[in-house]
């Protein structure tokens, strides 16, 4: 009990150390460069002992719940030896943690009204929700099947650069035959797919399963996968914008 | 304030839990039904998760209470006109290097989100626990923070003067493929990784705010059309400054080596 909370004070003053250069920009550019009083003072002085706090139970929770569920799992399917199971795991958990995504859901309407504005769509509420459903079901398939390859590489000791570089060429190729509307939001949509939740469990099932297999090295087949997980919504959602 | 407050919290317990419900359901769905295993320290685990659940409830309320709208209002004030250069005529197009303060706020606010973004601090103590301490949990973070300020600074340069996004971004890929044959073999897929990782809850909402603003203040820009691509230079850049940094500390320890030969040789 007494070395829990040990370890809780010392997440803390790193949660406030990591916040600091936040605070320190504001305040500056609010007064240096602004030359403004701080609106609301004891409304962000709340708001920042949240984050603290927020940032530190995260932090610690990570380290007893999410890394040693994704990793134990990862043993567990690997060493029952069922690839389908493996595969149909790899890709519920692309696509389950994307399609409920905050910031994917913004970043699909914001497209359906671009889509609306470049004349694609028409300016009715009900066809820009469908365009921007049909977005979100996009990139949610994409990373699914992201995180699938990306299972199948570490089982077959592909080189990542050789993928990654082919991934490169098929979003410039499409870059290329795309309508310019979608473009941005493409290279966009490739950031914003990977959540807080979903990176810690992406990175401990990397880890694990190249642990659980002989003769791969953690490091160099473990990482890789959040890569491929923000690839492929590029190419994806240039196609979504070619097919509309 | 106290009865506001404690329902906003837990308005946000509710919503993180919402959006964290599909991935419960995934991962105890396979755990009983596939794997057939009872969990070791279930316990520790659900209460980690819980934990997790908490952290990010507060963490998201904070940023939603006190951050962004302070972030969004300076992001508005910066890129306004009149505060970029004072007595210009209205409408009129400035040179891009009037936006000095602009540059300084956007090379600023990535640094400082990205040394606060959650996820970063996971796969950075992830990266140190497999490398065996090799990878500084530090060292990393703060590759990947100048590299998503540096691509924010030069995203922002690309909105200001209106040039074409994918030459920027395709120009990056070609970086990241040269240095990829160069750079230790062992930080490759880290660095790779880092690319989607550097760009969640905190960075994202204050940088497309500061994309939006300039869109919308930039005389012949449309927020629709130019406010995107912030964040896609923010997932490039920093493949670079984490494979830079590899090539930087393997430069050092060999220079270390050279200078101070052992006996015998």
């Amino acid at each position: 009990m007494r070395e829990g909370a040990i370890v809780f004070l010392k997440i803390t003053r790193d949660s406030l150390r990591d916040l600091a250069p936040i605070a320190v920009v504001v305040l500056f550019f609010q007064f240096a460069v602004l030359g403004q009083p701080l609106p609301d003072a004891p409304r962000l002085a709340l708001g920042m002992v949240l984050v603290v706090l927020g940032l530190t139970l995260f932090v610690f929770g990570l380290e007893q719940g999410l890394f040693p569920i994704g990793e134990s799992m990862a043993q567990a399917l690997a060493s029952k030896g069922s690839l389908p199971w493996l595969f149909i795991f790899a890709f519920s958990l692309g696509f389950g943690t994307t399609v409920a995504e905050p910031a994917l859901i913004a970043v699909s309407a914001e497209a359906a009204a671009v889509a609306a504005e470049a004349g694609i769509l028409a300016r009715d509420a009900e066809a820009q929700a469908s365009y921007a459903v049909g977005l979100r079901f996009t990139v949610a398939l994409s990373v699914g099947l992201a995180i699938v390859i990306g299972v199948l590489r570490i089982l077959k000791g592909w080189p990542i650069h050789v993928m990654i570089v082919i991934g490169y060429v098929a979003v410039v190729a499409m870059t290329t035959v795309a309508p310019p509307h979608i473009i941005g939001i493409a290279y966009d949509s490739g950031g914003v797919t990977t959540s807080t939740i979903t990176v810690p469990l992406v990175t401990a099932l990397g880890v694990g399963l190249a642990r659980a297999i002989r003769g791969r090295n953690p490091m160099l087949d473990g990482f890789g996968l959040i890569a491929f997980a923000s690839l492929t919504p590029m190419i994806f959602v240039m196609a979504y914008g070619m097919l509309y | 304030m106290d009865l506001s407050l404690a329902q906003a919290v837990f308005d946000s317990v509710r919503a993180t839990t919402r959006d964290v419900l599909p991935i419960v359901v995934i991962l105890f769905g396979f755990q009983y039904l596939v794997i057939r295993k009872p969990l070791p320290n279930l316990g520790t685990i659900v209460i980690g998760f819980v934990y997790v659940l908490l952290g990010l409830s507060l963490f998201l309320l904070g940023l939603e209470k006190a951050l962004f709208p302070l972030g969004r209002v300076m992001a508005e004030q910066l890129t306004d006109p009149a505060v970029v250069a004072p007595g210009a005529p209205v409408g009129a197009a400035l040179s891009w290097t009037a936006y000095h303060w602009v540059y300084a706020f956007a090379f600023a606010i990535g640094f400082s989100t990205t040394i606060a973004e959650p996820s970063l601090i996971a796969v950075a103590l992830k990266a140190n626990e497999v490398s065996g301490g090799a990878i500084g949990v530090w060292g990393l973070r703060i590759a990947v923070a100048l590299g998503v300020a540096f691509g924010i600074t030069l995203g922002a340069y690309r909105i200001i003067v209106g040039a074409p996004l994918h030459y920027f971004i395709i120009s990056g890929y070609v970086v990241v493929v040269l240095q990829t044959f160069i750079a230790p073999k062992l930080i490759v897929p880290l660095a790779y990784d880092s690319g989607g990782v550097t760009t969640s809850t905190v960075t994202v909402p204050l940088v497309a705010a500061l994309g939006l603003g300039l869109a919308e203040t930039v005389p012949g820009r449309s927020p629709l059309m130019d406010g995107f691509g912030l964040i896609a230079f923010a997932s490039l850049f920093p493949m670079i400054t984490v494979m830079a940094y590899a090539q930087l500390a393997e430069l050092r320890t060999r220079a270390a080596s050279v200078a101070t030969p052992t006996r015998g040789d």
